[in-house]
């Protein structure tokens, strides 16, 4: 997949910053204001794709590796799910809000609500990565019609 | 301005990008008019004081949706034809009257726009509304359902997503493996 125009280009250039801004803004203060993980990695991850409209498949898999992609999208989830794990064990509840329970921060502080924060960074890695997975896969599967009526699917070629 | 009448005009507005989205022969238009769905129902959100979910709805439906389905469609594939499908048509005439008529009824019972919880003193709800800052210190109640007092749903939906996307790279993966004695 090859970039677009040198207009697409530059309005990308310009935009990308503000929008990956807000993703974090929108994962960080999930807790406080309307947004979360999921909104904030949804965010985060239209702006991959947009770079890779833009400027295509290899300028963003030069900042963003498809196994970087796939080791990020484990590790968010593995952080939630040691995060409940440990609630298990200091809480006695499976996914209790320990660190609330012990060190409550001041109520409308950006350090607050224990461990929200903490899963929400988790789902904004993981939805982040894992549906920019799912677009690189599916924009390099190539579906073939065969001669004899039958279907193949293909990748590109050229090596990563 | 009533909610009622905003909720109508905005509904009309769906319902014409829907319509627009079936009928015409541009995939890459159609695609288009389905983000014109998502913006719409994005906007009902926002008048239905909901704006988690109109953030989650317009990234979704609205810049995802046509982003994906703008770099994986094929160039080739640009006109659809059409025929009608009978059985397929009598099935959504079916399905719509029973949901229109299960609107009806339901809102005989309750008022558009009052939540259900007005009505009952001790649901879930009303605990979440009174004790979720104190509980659990999160100042967005949302928040605080989905990742503390309901975060094994949370973690339910996690594992579906990891294990789509591991389907999904098994499926589509790049280097496939080499068969015995085949080409």
């Amino acid at each position: 997949m090859n970039g677009m125009s040198p207009i697409v280009q530059t309005v990308a250039r310009f935009v990308k910053v503000f929008i990956l801004l807000y993703g974090i803004y929108l994962t960080l203060t999930g807790h406080l204001t309307p947004g979360g993980g999921f909104a904030g990695g949804v965010v985060i991850a239209s702006l991959y794709i947009l770079l890779t409209l833009a400027y295509g498949k290899k300028f963003s898999l030069k900042y963003f590796p498809r196994k970087l992609a796939g080791s990020l999208d484990s590790v968010g989830a593995l952080i939630f799910l040691v995060v409940a794990v440990l609630g298990f064990y200091f809480g006695g509840i499976f996914f209790a809000n320990f660190l609330q329970k012990n060190y409550p921060g001041a109520e409308f502080s950006l350090l607050s609500a224990g461990t929200i924060p903490i899963n929400n960074i988790a789902i904004c890695i993981k939805v982040a990565s894992s549906l920019f997975l799912v677009f690189i896969i599916m924009a390099v599967a190539r579906i073939i019609d065969k001669k004899d009526g039958s279907k193949d699917y293909k990748q590109d070629q050229e090596k990563e | 301005m009533g909610i009622e009448l905003i909720m109508i005009i905005i509904l009309i507005f769906i319902l014409l990008g829907a319509i627009i989205a079936v009928e015409i022969k541009d995939l890459l238009s159609a695609v288009i008019s389905i983000g014109v769905v998502g913006f719409g129902i994005s906007i009902a959100f926002l008048f239905l004081q909901a704006p988690d979910l109109a953030i989650v709805q317009i990234a979704v439906e609205t810049v995802l949706l046509v982003l994906l389905i703008r770099a994986t469609i094929r160039r080739d594939i640009k006109s659809t034809h059409s025929h009608i499908n009978w059985a397929g048509l009598i099935c959504v005439v079916v399905l719509c009257l029973g949901l229109i008529g299960f609107g009806y009824f339901a809102l005989q019972e309750l008022e558009f726009g009052k939540p259900a919880i007005t009505r009952l003193e001790e649901a879930p709800s009303n605990h979440y509304l009174k004790q979720g800052l104190t509980q659990t210190g999160s100042a967005n109640i949302v928040t605080s359902v989905i990742l503390d007092y309901r975060a094994y749903d949370t973690l339910g939906e996690a594992s579906v997503l990891f294990t789509a996307i591991i389907g999904a790279l098994a499926i589509l993966r790049g280097i496939a493996r080499k068969k015995k004695g085949g080409k």
